[in-house]
C-alpha cells in the first residue's frame, strides 16, 4: 500500500489511457453491458448515459479515494454503494431539471447506474487502494472508454435503425435521405446484441492485429 | 470499553455518518432541483394541452372535489392530484377539456392526455406523455402520425374500439398499429376508462363566473360556448 501513495505523471497517464483501449470496460472487460445495449438505440441517449455514468464514476472514485483511510473494511461495500447511490440520485434529479425529454426516454436506466458493476468494480479494485490523482485518472479513463463504446454502438444502431444521427436534438441530420427504409431491428434489443457482438469482434481483431504487429518490432529491437 | 464492542461501534458509526451525509446532500439536491423539475412538468403538460385541444389560447386546471370539478389554484407540475385541464379561447370561452389518463401498456405504465370537446362529444387529439413501450414498435403510439390522427375527431358514444389497420368502418373505431397492437389497445383502454370516470364530471361542470364573459356562466358546459367552438372549428 505504501508504494501506491507516491506516483508520477507517467503512472497517471498509464491509468488514464488503459480505460480507452487495453482495459476498455465494455469491449475488453465486458462490464456495464446492460446500459450499453438498453439505451443505445439513439446517439443522444448514448451521450446522456455516458455523461451520467462519467459523473457518477468520477465523483464516487474521488470520494472513495479521499476517504479510503476512514472506511472500515467490513462495511466498505455498503459505504461504496451509499456513495454511488447519492451520485446517481443527484444526476437523476439534475437530468430531470436540465434535460427533461432525455430523462423521459432513459430515466429508468439512470437509476440503474447504481448497480452498474463497472462503477462498484472500480471503487473496490482501484479507488479504495490508490491516491486521489490515480483514482481520478482511472475513473476518467474508464468513463471515456465506456463513453466511446456507447457512442459507437448508439451511432451504428441509430444510423441503421433510423437512418439519422442525433435524432430528438436540434442537430439531427438524415444520413441516408428520405427514401431509406429503416432496419427496425437495430433499434430493438436484438439489434443491441448484434451491434455489440460485431463491435466486440472488430475490437478483438484490431487488438490482435496490433499485438501481432508489435511482436516483430520487439523481437527486432531485442535482436 | 470492550474491544469487540468498540469495533462494532466504529462500523455502526461509519455507516451512520455515510448515510447522514448522503441524506443531507440529497435533501440539498432535491430542494435545488424541484422548482425546475416542476416547471418542466408543467410546461410539458401545457404544451400537450395546446396540441390536444385545438384553438386553445390559455389553459386552466380543475380538480375533483366531492364528485364535481372545481378550479385548481396550485402548481400543476407539483401536484400528485388527478386534474382535468380546460382549454380556453382568447375571449375566455371554453374550447374543450384535456383529460389525463394512465394505465398498463406492453412494457410499463403509459401516461397520456387527450382533448375532449363536450359540445360535439368527440376526442380532439391525443398525446402520450410518458411510456416505456418497445422502441421502434410500441413507441409508435407516441410518434406515428397516422395513429395519432385517429384521435383528431373521434366520437366517444358507444366507447372507442380498436380494429386492425385498414379495417376501420365506424367513426368510433381506431386503426391499431401493426406490430404494436397491445400498445395501441392499451391507449384505447386508458381513454375508455378515463372517459367513464371523467365525462360525467365534465357534463355537470359549470364554468366559474370569473372565467365566463357573458350571462351564460350558469349554463352547463355542454351548452356553453357551442357557437364559439364551432366557429373555432373545435374538434377538427
Amino acid at each position: 500500500m505504501k508504494k501506491d501513495e507516491s506516483y508520477d505523471l507517467s503512472d497517471a497517464q498509464r491509468e488514464l489511457i488503459k480505460g480507452f483501449w487495453k482495459d476498455n470496460p465494455v469491449f475488453i472487460a465486458a462490464l456495464g453491458l446492460c446500459p450499453a445495449m438498453a439505451v443505445t438505440n439513439s446517439l443522444r441517449n448514448a451521450l446522456v448515459m455516458t455523461v451520467a455514468t462519467a459523473f457518477v464514476l468520477c465523483g464516487a472514485s474521488a470520494l472513495v479515494s479521499l476517504s479510503r483511510k476512514w472506511i472500515p473494511k467490513q462495511v466498505r461495500i455498503s459505504i461504496f454503494i451509499i456513495i454511488i447511490a447519492t451520485f446517481v440520485t443527484t444526476v437523476d434529479y439534475v437530468l430531470q431539471a436540465i434535460a427533461y425529454d432525455a430523462h423521459k426516454d432513459i430515466g429508468a436506466f439512470i437509476a440503474l447506474i447504481v448497480v452498474n458493476c463497472l462503477i462498484l468494480g472500480r471503487q473496490e479494485a482501484f479507488a479504495s487502494k490508490r491516491p486521489f490523482g490515480l483514482a481520478m485518472a482511472d475513473a476518467v479513463g474508464m468513463a471515456g472508454g465506456f463513453g466511446i463504446a456507447l457512442v459507437m454502438i448508439g451511432a451504428v444502431r441509430e444510423i441503421l435503425g433510423n437512418g439519422t444521427l442525433l435524432k430528438d436534438t436540434p442537430w439531427m441530420f438524415s444520413v441516408f435521405g428520405p427514401h431509406f427504409e429503416p432496419w427496425a431491428v437495430m433499434v430493438l434489443p436484438p439489434g443491441g446484441f448484434l451491434c455489440l457482438g460485431a463491435l466486440l469482434a472488430w475490437f478483438a481483431w484490431m487488438k490482435e492485429r496490433f499485438e501481432r504487429k508489435k511482436q516483430p518490432e520487439t523481437a527486432a529491437s531485442a535482436g | 470499553m470492550n474491544p469487540k464492542l468498540k469495533h462494532s461501534l466504529r462500523l455502526v458509526i461509519s455507516l451512520a455518518v455515510a448515510g447522514l451525509c448522503s441524506g443531507f446532500v440529497l435533501v440539498g439536491v432535491y430542494k435545488g432541483t424541484q422548482p425546475r423539475i416542476q416547471r418542466n412538468r408543467a410546461e410539458a403538460i401545457q404544451k400537450a394541452i395546446f396540441n390536444v385541444v385545438p384553438g386553445t389560447a390559455s389553459t386552466g386546471a380543475l380538480r375533483v372535489e366531492n364528485g364535481s370539478l372545481v378550479p385548481f389554484e396550485g402548481n400543476i407540475g407539483a401536484t400528485e392530484e388527478r386534474l382535468v385541464y380546460t382549454g380556453l379561447a382568447e375571449d375566455g370561452s371554453l374550447v374543450g377539456f384535456a383529460i389525463p389518463g394512465d394505465g398498463s401498456g406492453f412494457m410499463d405504465t403509459i401516461s397520456l392526455i387527450y382533448g375532449f370537446n363536450p359540445q360535439q362529444r368527440v376526442i380532439t387529439g391525443m398525446e402520450v406523455l410518458e411510456s416505456k413501450e418497445t422502441p421502434g414498435l410500441g413507441d409508435k403510439i407516441m410518434k406515428d402520425d397516422a395513429f395519432r390522427a385517429n384521435f383528431a375527431a373521434l366520437p366517444v358514444e358507444g366507447g372507442i374500439k380498436g380494429v386492425k389497420k385498414g379495417k376501420k368502418v365506424h367513426p368510433n373505431e381506431v386503426d391499431c398499429i401493426t406490430g404494436a397492437t397491445i400498445s395501441s389497445k392499451a391507449v384505447i383502454s386508458i381513454i375508455n376508462d378515463s372517459n367513464e370516470e371523467t365525462l360525467p364530471l365534465i357534463e355537470n361542470f359549470r364554468m366559474p363566473a370569473a372565467d365566463q364573459p357573458s350571462a351564460e356562466s350558469e349554463a352547463p358546459v355542454s351548452e356553453v360556448g357551442a357557437a364559439d367552438s364551432q366557429a373555432e372549428g373545435g374538434g377538427q
